[in-house]
Order: C-alpha cells, then structure tokens, then sequence
C-alpha cells in the first residue's frame, strides 16, 4: 500500500506520543506521585531529561502520564460518538423524511446549538470535575457530528442499485444499514475518527486546564500547563513542554486525518472502478 | 479542413490509439463508431489536446493549415471553445448549476474576449435562440435545473456553436436523452452542420443513430480505425469482419421457444401510485403527484412482456410496486392469484427477482461474488448444497464456478450483467424484472446477454418483464409490448402488431422518432 505523505508524518508524530502513554503504564523514569521539593524546578540533566516543576516531580515521567490520560480520555470520548452516534445516523437515513428523522437531526441540532466547552463545564460543575466526567461531556459532542456524517453519506448509499437488489431479496433497514451501507462509509467514518480524536485532546486539556478534568494527583497536559502559569516568566520550559505535546499530538492526528482521507476515497485512488 | 495524420496515443504507456488518421470536410460529418474502449473519446480529446496525466500523443492535428499539435498550452486555450466546439453525454453535468444559462453562454464569448459584456448577452440570446431556446420562453436568467434533459442539451449546443467553430466535436450527445427528444437533438445538430458550416466529429456506440447522421463512418476498434467510408457504401459493402459483426450485433435477434402458457402469472389491476410533494405554503395542503395512473396488465407464465415508455412515465414506480419495494395507493398486484405488498411473505417475493440496468451499481463493491450471488438466500435461508447452487448458477449464465471467490470490479460490464442474471436465477424465480437491464451494455455483449436471457427463458420456462427505452431490444426480444406515457397504459398488444401498426398517437411519435438502421 503506498500511503500518503501526510499520514506517514501524522502517524509517526501520534505514534511516538502514543508509545509514551503505552509505556507509561507499565513505566515512567520517576513516580509521578512522588514530590522532591528539594529538586524542584530544576533544569534538564542526566537525571531529569526534561527537568522537574514546581513541585519537583519528573517533567518527562509527567508527560508520559499526561499522554496516556489525554489519550485514553479522547479515544473513549470518540468511541461514545462513535457507538451512538453512527447507529443514530444510519437509522436516520434508513428512514429518511420520517419523524424518526426529524427527531434524531432536530435532537442533533440541540446538541449543535450549545458552545461544547459551556455545557462540558455544566456536566462537570454539576457531577463533579474528573477524567470520567471530562469523557462523558466530550463523548456527547461527538454523538451529533458521527451522527450527521454517517447520515449523510449513507444517504449516497441508499439509491444505489445493490441496495434496491438487497431490497428485493427481503432485507430490512437494519440488516442492510449494517451489511451494505457501513462498510461503504466506513472510510468517512475512520477520517472524521482522526479529526474527532484530536478535538478530544485538545478538550479534555482545555478541560483540565480550567480544573474540570483529571485531578491531582493524576497527571494531565492541561493541569501541567495552569500549573505552569505562574511561573511563565522564570521557567517557560514547564508550559512549553505540555503546550508543545498538545501541538504536536493535534497536528499529528490532523495529518493522519488528511492522509487517510486521501487513502480511502476512490475518487483520488487511482483504480479500476 | 480538419485532418488527423497518424495519431497514436499512449496512456502511462498502455497504447490506446493506434495510427488514427481522419480527416473532416466544412458542413460534413464523420460517425465516429465503436464499442466501449475503442479510442472513440481519446480521439476526440486529442484534437482538444485535453488528455489525462500520463498520456503520450504522436502525430499530427490540423485544422485548416495550423499544427494543433504544435501549439502551446496557452495557443491551444484560444482554439478550444473558439475553433473547436464540443458537446458531451451528460447535459446536467456539462453545465455550471449556479449560473443563469445566459451568463454560460456569455462567459465563453468574454474569456476568449471576442465580445464586450452587452454584446456578449446579446449574441447569448441570438445563440440560444438558434438552439430552439426562444428568449419568450427561455429568458437568459434560467438555471439549468428548470431545463428538461433535451433544453439542457440545447444550452450545451449553444455554448459550443456560440464563437461559430469550425469544428464541432459531438461525443454521444444523446445517449443520455429520450427517443423523442434524441430526434430533435440530431435534427438540430444536423441543421446547424449544415447551416453554418461546420465540420462536425460524432462520436457514438449506436449505429443506428450514425447511419442516419453521418456523411462518412470510421468504425474503430482497439484503438485503431479498420473501415471507413461515406454512410451508404459502407453500410452497403461492410468491408472489415469487425463492422459486420457490430452491424449483426445491433440487429440481432435471439433465438426464442415461445412457450407460453394462457394462465397469468402476475396481475397488475389499476394500480395507482401518488407521491405527496412538499407543501407550498406553510398550512397550504399537500399537492400530489400521481405517478402510475390505474395501470393494468398481466404477464403470463412463460410470455416476455415489454414495457416501453420514456423517463418520468412512471416505468421504474410500477417497477418497485410491482416487486413489493413500495406501497401503493389503489388497485391491487398479484402474483400467481396472492397479493403483492410491502409486506408480503419471502416465499412469495422468492418467485420474483430483478436485473438491473447498472452492471456497475448493482454489486456492493466489497462483497464477493458467492457472498453477492446468495443474497436472495436470505429469503428462503441457506439450502444444504449452498455451494453446488453458486456453481450451478454461475455456469448457467455462462461463468466458471470458480469466479465466485473474484470480487464485481473484476469483471467486464457484460460479465458482471451475467452475475446480476446469476443472482436472480439463484432462488429458482418464475418471473424476472428486466429493468433496462441491456441497455447500458455494446451492442456485441447485449446480443450475447440477449441470447443468454432467451436461452434462460427456453430453459426454465421463466417469464420476463421487460422494461426499456431502446424500442430496437424491446423488440427482439418481447412476445407482447406495453407503451406507457404519464403513468398510463395507452397501447397494448403483440410486439409485432404493435411495431408494425401502432394505433396510438404517443406510440406512433415513439417509433417515428427511433432512429432505425437500414434493413440488412
């Protein structure tokens, strides 16, 4: 397979962040639980690669940890779109002008109408700031735009000649959205998953950074980088590092994005038809 | 004044024309015929030098005494649209859908700069006025979407004649329209040839449209041209093997055991089919469209029974009324005396299956052909010898059994059309649909496809339901015709009766309109 430019570069930049968030499972250089306040805001050395923060702990250990939590929370938030979503828009198209229709696309728009971030911080002010309640708010933003995409393609789907053949052999909606159409849109659907995937880093840090997402003492990108506000000015080292991973993470899903987009549609594949 | 000398064409080193020479006079037409694949398009996108990446062109193009082939990109910018006019298949994709028809025309006139913008508007309306679009009725301010399929074509005959070309390059302009309207679209393509001078390419894969268009035929094959002649000599001589064979093809009549039997297999009694539209106002009611007007019929059990009708007269309505795909508003269906619905049993929609006219769009693309072949088993469930099934209907319809583990995009059109026939054999049906279902295929293949259905019919006493535009299939192939117009029946009878002596006027206009090939 010759894969394209873009996602070569996006998949080594995501991977080597997602090998960090791997590895940081099983081990980081230092607990990240574990304070040296005698060590504190050190620089880069042999023994602390990255330096440490203010509190002393291991800046590399911290975004190792902060890679597994940013991921692990966008990648579930996406598999709720996903779950929810993608079954939603396909049996709108199954039943295209119907109530059943009206109802999932109004019921979409709703979710569209309200700025994301705004009712992230209701859900978590009301049910409490954690990593879990970060993926629920993320994960409900994502329900209306897999809902529409999936919808929208498996509208291009539906008047095709197989489906009407498939119709003829008995198929129902059901049967034939997940036999015939999602294979067809499956492509779209991985494209707007890279896409989908970056957004959730860049919520949940957004989410951690005002205090409503993992909490202390678990570590995340967006916590290191309001802890490293008041102390831009001495060390920018400590809000560069987490900024630059959020950047790079982000930049790296949108080039996969591109890459795959250009990958899996026919239209600029060349191939016999 | 247009000349060709040698032409070859490689494409990312595939060759694809092969010594082409042609040469067009002022007001003559050259038929460019051939089946799929033959070069016919390439030729014609050579003399535009509009090729795709990767292509190598030798050889020479003139018109009158200018290389084209030497020109630059930018000189040969000014020659398209200005000296070399062309026309295409499809008018709805030809067309810009977000620009008035009037500013279409007048764009050409501005880019090559040959007109100020009043004048340009004016020549517009003086050009669309010449296509038969009279500015009473068809004011500048038009888009495409308010225009019928012929009127689009019309707009698209304007923008190509609008700088007077002297070349007009024709790539099977009506392929995509209705009989009726194909006859004006030639009548005007023919008076404009003539009128103003033009030499005019007309590329087509139907020879009967050719022989009554063209001063000279060029038939082509793999790429290379291996008969030409004016129109009366080679029809009257058909040198190369090749152009017999396609003329006998086009002409072809299948072997047919009639067969059939008194008893009706499928009742059609006044079925009516509306369709509510969209409000107009906001409380207003909702206006109705009444697509199939209380049609009746009845196919008996081994008959082919032909339905002839052009687009939007309600042909593919009945058909997925008929098959049980939608509900319908009055009258009622049977099949062997039991009702059919959309909620009839799988045992009865067992006894009916469909081919469609796509042999492309009628294959999920990521199944493979066992997995395509033994969807219809859904209805019945799996029989015990799934397999020996597969193989027997792939043989049946002329595959090896060994195709079915081969993905559709491994097939030509004609073999995949095959599978589709497989498909609907596979649940032992009695009545076949045969939705357009030769049409989009060369003349060779759908004189095998019609042999094949024929030899089908002979075989396992099937009746066929056979849906058209193309009067010429319907023909050969149909014990009785049905002539359909705005969701009515208005002629009915056996084929040849009704081809011989149509009573009704629609039908009458049908036939006249059909361009026919000088008998044999």
């Amino acid at each position: 397979m010759n894969w394209p430019i873009q996602l070569r570069l996006g998949s080594a930049l995501f991977g080597v962040f997602l090998l960090a968030a791997l590895l940081s499972l099983v081990w980081t250089p230092y607990d990240v639980t574990e304070l040296e306040i005698a060590a504190k805001l050190s620089a880069p050395s042999a023994a602390h690669w990255l330096g440490t923060d203010h509190l002393g702990r291991d800046m590399l250990s911290m975004l190792m940890a902060g890679a597994r939590t940013s991921i692990a929370v966008a990648l579930v938030a996406v598999g709720i779109g996903i779950a929810l979503g993608v079954p939603l828009g396909l049996s709108a198209a199954a039943n295209r002008g119907s109530f059943l229709d009206e109802i999932i696309m109004r019921g979409n728009d709703l979710i569209f109408a309200f700025p994301s971030l705004v009712i992230a911080i209701l859900i978590t002010a009301v049910f409490g700031p954690s990593a879990l309640n970060a993926i629920l708010a993320i994960g409900i933003f994502n329900i209306p735009v897999f809902a529409r995409v999936a919808r929208g393609a498996a509208l291009t789907i539906w008047p095709r000649e197989f489906i009407l053949a498939a119709r003829v052999a008995g198929k129902g909606k059901v049967l034939i959205s997940t036999e015939h159409i999602l294979p067809n849109i499956a492509n779209l659907l991985v494209v707007q998953g890279t896409i989908q995937f970056s957004m959730g880093i860049l919520a949940e840090a957004g989410l951690s950074y005002v205090g409503l997402g993992a909490q202390p003492p678990t570590p995340s990108w967006g916590r290191m980088l309001a802890d490293a506000q008041t102390f831009f000015y001495g060390y920018p080292r400590l809000a560069l590092l987490p900024g630059l991973a959020i950047v790079l993470t982000v930049l790296g899903l949108n080039l996969m994005g591109d890459g795959l987009r250009d990958l899996l549609d026919p239209r600029l594949r060349r191939a016999v038809r | 004044m247009i000349g060709i000398e040698k032409l070859s064409l490689t494409l990312s080193g595939i060759p694809v024309l092969r010594d082409v020479s042609l040469d067009i006079a002022a007001g003559r037409t050259l038929g460019l015929v051939g089946e799929s694949g033959s070069g016919k398009s390439m030729t014609a996108l050579s003399i535009m030098r509009l090729l795709p990446h990767g292509a190598q062109m030798r050889g020479k193009v003139h018109l009158e005494d200018r290389e084209l082939n030497e020109l630059s990109e930018r000189q040969m910018c000014a020659v398209r649209g200005a000296e070399i006019g062309m026309i295409f298949q499809e008018p709805m994709t030809a067309l810009n859908p977000v620009q008035t028809i009037g500013d279409q025309v007048a764009e050409t006139l501005l880019v090559h700069g040959t007109a100020s913008r009043s004048e340009a508007r004016a020549i517009a309306r003086e050009r669309l006025a010449r296509v038969g679009l009279v500015p009473e009725r068809f004011p500048l301010d038009r888009y495409p979407h308010e225009l019928s399929g012929g009127q689009r074509q019309r707009v698209c005959i304007a923008l190509a004649i609008a700088l007077r070309p002297k070349l007009l390059i024709a790539d099977e302009p009506t392929t995509a329209l209705d009989v009726t309207t194909q006859a004006q679209i030639l009548d005007l393509i023919r008076e404009l040839v003539r009128e103003e001078e033009m030499a005019c390419l007309f590329i087509t894969h139907d020879l009967a449209v050719v022989s009554e268009m063209a001063d000279e035929i060029a038939v082509m094959k793999a790429g290379a041209v291996v008969e030409r002649a004016p129109t009366a000599t080679l029809l009257r001589e058909m040198r190369h093997p090749y152009t017999r064979a396609l003329f006998d093809a086009s002409r072809h009549q299948p072997e047919r055991a009639s067969a059939k039997s008194e008893a009706p297999l499928l009742e059609v009694r006044g079925a009516v089919r509306d369709y509510t539209l969209r409000r107009q106002r906001l409380f207003g009611p909702r206006p109705s469209f009444r697509a199939v007007d209380g049609v009746s019929f009845a196919v008996k059990r081994g008959e082919s029974l032909g339905l002839v009708g052009e687009s939007g007269c309600g042909k593919s309505t009945l058909t997925r009324a008929i098959l049980g795909l939608e509900a319908f508003q009055g009258g009622e269906i049977l099949l062997d005396g039991q009702p059919v619905s959309t909620r009839m049993p799988a045992e009865l929609r067992r006894r009916m299956q469909v081919v469609f006219q796509d042999p492309y769009g009628s294959f999920n693309p990521r199944h493979r052909v066992a997995r395509l072949l033994t969807e219809p088993f859904h209805l019945t469930g799996r029989p015990p010898d799934l397999k020996e099934r597969i193989g027997e209907a792939l043989e049946n319809v002329g595959l090896a059994s060994s195709d079915r583990d081969k993905f559709p995009h491994e097939f030509s059109g004609g073999q995949r059309q095959r599978i589709a026939i497989a498909r609907a054999l596979i649940t032992r049906p009695e009545l076949i649909i045969l939705d357009e279902a030769v049409s989009a295929l060369d003349v060779s293949i759908r004189a095998q496809i019609m042999d094949l259905l024929a030899d089908l019919q002979g075989r396992f006493g099937l009746s066929y339901l056979f849906i058209a535009h193309d009067l010429t299939v319907v023909r050969a192939i149909t014990d009785r015709v049905l002539v359909m117009q705005a969701g009515r029946i208005v002629e009915e009878g056996e084929t040849q009766a009704v081809f011989s002596a149509p009573t009704d006027s629609y039908t009458r206009a049908l036939l006249d309109a059909a361009p026919a090939l000088p008998a044999a």
